[in-house]
């Protein structure tokens, strides 16, 4: 017999708590008779924002648990945070859509807790096992999520296209794993990083079971080349969906990345920097041209996105403490973005009837002057015009880069970034200066996405006063992931 | 000898079957075919000393998927030579790809050999197989080094059940539903009522 002595349970509390709250909720939705779907939705966006509080009060430090297969440290409580927010902003907006559009069940707040669940195990992985399970845990629902408006065509075929292109790239990321499992013998990651530090020359083995596992994981970020399921699947997809798929899994993912590529790759920078290079640059090009000719705003968005995880992943390249603390301030400013712009997008409906064109929008300015500005606030926080927040995030992530003596890198992200400036300004010159066609906007009026809204502009606006919280925390957060 | 022997016939099977799953034009052959090629993997566990893989093999993959799949092919009426018409179209290109795999992973299993310090980070062992049998030794890690993996596995299976529900179950107002508890509960007083009629009058 082996000796066994049982995991330490309370390091993993905020993922056990989430679980059994999600059970509870699901088994609330299915008994009895009567629709209980809001009930069941208000109690995971209280759920959700209540353990964010919770995680940020309470998780700090670095510690292992699970046979060395879950971390808990400072830098997973700071994107767990995150997600969980993101996650509860998600639903939180998204009930009246759900009513309206008449597909609102009590599966979806359930759906996207178990979504939630994934990321936090991603994010706390530290075993190339408990990465992969997260990893499907999290996609899984998100691929029902996706084909939520069941009785559309457009919908099923996001859902489907979606599933049959994770499942591929869950195929090529275990395929890396298990090269990598045969090369260094273990799946641990302090292990990993050991045997991949001991060796001078590195294995070709190690280099191809590297660029397959971040295969899996770029196409969860919708990087490219992984990003055609991006602009369908976004706009396919009910659009409270879409806003969630924006918000959250990417964080996530972009989380996983840094923590396997600070790692366990972490004495191989050598080896990996070119090809992140390759995929930022690749994302950031892509994701300032394709957008250009979009008049699909949840199109243009998806395009924005896989532009915007390439400014990212500029900061993964810098492989620094200070990279990734570019990281995680672009990321947190960046949800915070996506949750306005998609509030924008829910209201965005004719006659009662949803419209996602960007000339639907036109004079918007006379119609509508505070939902126009709170976009507009949005659009140039996107394009990165100070001194709105989006700028820092940018900034952050090139100083990292520049530091790191990348400067081609960083000249080609500030032309895209210029590139992307295009589009992000037309929304705003559609709003203000195309004159209105017959049809305008219905009148905002749902209390819950003016709220958000407002919150978020104003958190984009302010964030140049007091931008002392975030620092300090990513700075802290940064730390932790270094100190082992 | 007789174990190469054994290994020869099971692999050749093994492809040859593999290959039947992809070119059979009959959609229901082809699952057969599937199901042939699971049985000659087993085989294939079996001499490897993984006896509970091979029951494993037999009991899922072919107790369970292969006839899950059997039952979609034959409900579902799929048109397949309509799907495959695109397939004569792209097959160039993803010919293409494949051999540069191939060529690539070739090129890498030539120059392949693990970490000299791989052996040292070895979580589990393999225990001798004499003193333990295959499912003891792995139900004493997966219940207690494993459990946490175990666990999420149970979730990622819940997901999939309530994402099929979520998807695929409607209710219809038109069907009408056996309420056994209704039925059990019906008394004859409630139900049932004798009336006296006096000849010549009607009940009403």
């Amino acid at each position: 017999m082996n000796s066994f002595t049982p995991p330490e349970l309370i390091t993993a509390f905020p993922e056990i708590f989430l679980a059994i709250m999600s059970l509870m909720l699901l088994m609330l939705g299915v008994a009895g008779k009567e629709e209980k779907h809001k009930t069941v939705s208000n109690f995971a966006a209280l759920t959700l924002l209540l353990l964010a509080g919770a995680v940020y009060r309470f998780c700090h430090g670095s510690n292992l648990t699970f046979n060395d297969m879950f971390i808990n440290d400072t830098f997973g409580a700071f994107m767990k945070v995150l997600v969980l927010i993101g996650s509860a902003v998600s639903v939180y907006m998204s009930t009246h859509y759900l009513e309206r559009q008449r597909i609102m069940r009590f599966e979806y707040p359930v759906l996207i807790m178990f979504s939630t669940l994934g990321m936090m195990l991603m994010i706390s992985a530290h075993d190339l096992i408990s990465l992969y399970m997260g990893l499907e845990l999290q996609s899984l629902p998100l691929y029902v999520l996706a084909a939520f408006q069941r009785d559309t065509v457009r919908s099923t075929e996001a859902g489907l296209k979606y599933f049959v292109l994770g499942a591929l790239s869950s195929g090529m990321l275990l395929y890396g794993a298990s090269l990598l499992y045969g090369y260094t013998g273990t799946t641990e990651f302090t292990h990993m990083a050991n045997v991949l530090n001991g060796t001078g020359a590195v294995s070709l083995g190690v280099i191809v079971g590297m660029v397959l596992l971040l295969s899996g994981l770029a196409f969860k970020i919708s990087a490219v080349p992984f990003h055609m399921w991006t602009p369908d699947v976004y706009e396919g997809a009910p659009t409270s969906v879409t806003a969630f798929f924006a918000i959250v899994p990417k964080i996530a993912a972009l989380a996983l990345i840094t923590r396997v590529f600070m790692g366990p790759f972490g004495h191989i920078v050598h080896e990996w920097r070119q090809v992140i290079v390759f995929i930022s640059v690749a994302s950031m090009v892509l994701g300032a041209v394709a957008a250009v000719r979009q008049t699909n705003i949840k199109r243009l968005l998806a395009y924005s996105s896989i532009g915007n995880m390439g400014y990212a992943l500029v900061g993964l390249v810098a492989a620094s403490e200070e990279g990734v603390k570019a990281i995680m301030i672009f990321t947190a400013i960046y949800m915070v973005t996506s949750i306005g712009a998609f509030a924008v997008v829910l209201m965005m409906k004719q006659r009662d009837r949803m419209v996602e064109n960007i000339y639907d929008l036109a004079g918007l300015g006379q119609t509508q002057p505070m939902l126009a500005l709170a976009m507009t606030v949005m659009m140039f926080s996107m394009a990165g015009i100070p001194p709105l927040a989006g700028f820092f995030g940018k900034l952050f992530v090139f100083q990292a880069a520049i530091n790191a003596h990348l400067y081609a890198l960083s000249i080609i992200g500030v032309l895209t970034s210029v590139v992307a400036a295009y589009y992000y300004l037309r929304v705003i010159k559609v709003m203000y200066f195309d004159a209105a066609s017959d049809d305008t906007l219905d009148r905002a009026e749902d209390r819950r996405l003016n709220g958000l809204l407002a919150v978020s502009a104003l958190a984009l606006v302010l964030f140049i006063i007091a931008p002392g919280p975030l620092l300090t925390t990513a700075q802290a957060a940064a730390q932790s992931l270094f100190a082992l | 000898m007789i174990e190469a022997v054994f290994f020869y016939v099971f692999a050749t099977v093994l492809v040859l079957s593999a290959i039947g799953v992809i070119t059979a034009r009959n959609p229901v052959h082809s699952v057969l075919f599937l199901i042939l090629a699971f049985f000659n993997a087993a085989g294939l566990f079996v001499m490897l000393g993984a006896e509970f893989i091979a029951m494993i093999m037999v009991i899922v993959y072919v107790g369970a998927v292969a006839v899950l799949f059997l039952f979609v092919v034959m409900m579902l009426d799929i048109n397949f030579a309509e799907l495959r018409k695109g397939m004569m179209k792209h097959a160039p290109v993803g010919a293409l790809v494949g051999f540069a795999l191939l060529a690539e992973f070739t090129w890498m299993f030539k120059s392949w050999s693990p970490s000299s310090a791989a052996l040292n980070g070895v979580a589990q062992p393999i225990p001798d197989q004499a003193a333990i049998s295959n499912t003891h030794a792995l139900g004493e890690i997966l219940y207690t080094q494993y459990v946490y993996l175990f666990q999420i596995s149970g979730l990622i299976l819940l997901v999939a059940m309530v994402g099929a529900i979520t998807l695929t179950l409607r209710r219809r107002p038109d069907s009408r539903r056996q309420s056994v508890a209704g039925q059990i509960s019906r008394r004859p007083e409630d139900v049932l009522k004798v009336e006296k009629i006096t000849s010549g009058t009607g009940v009403f």
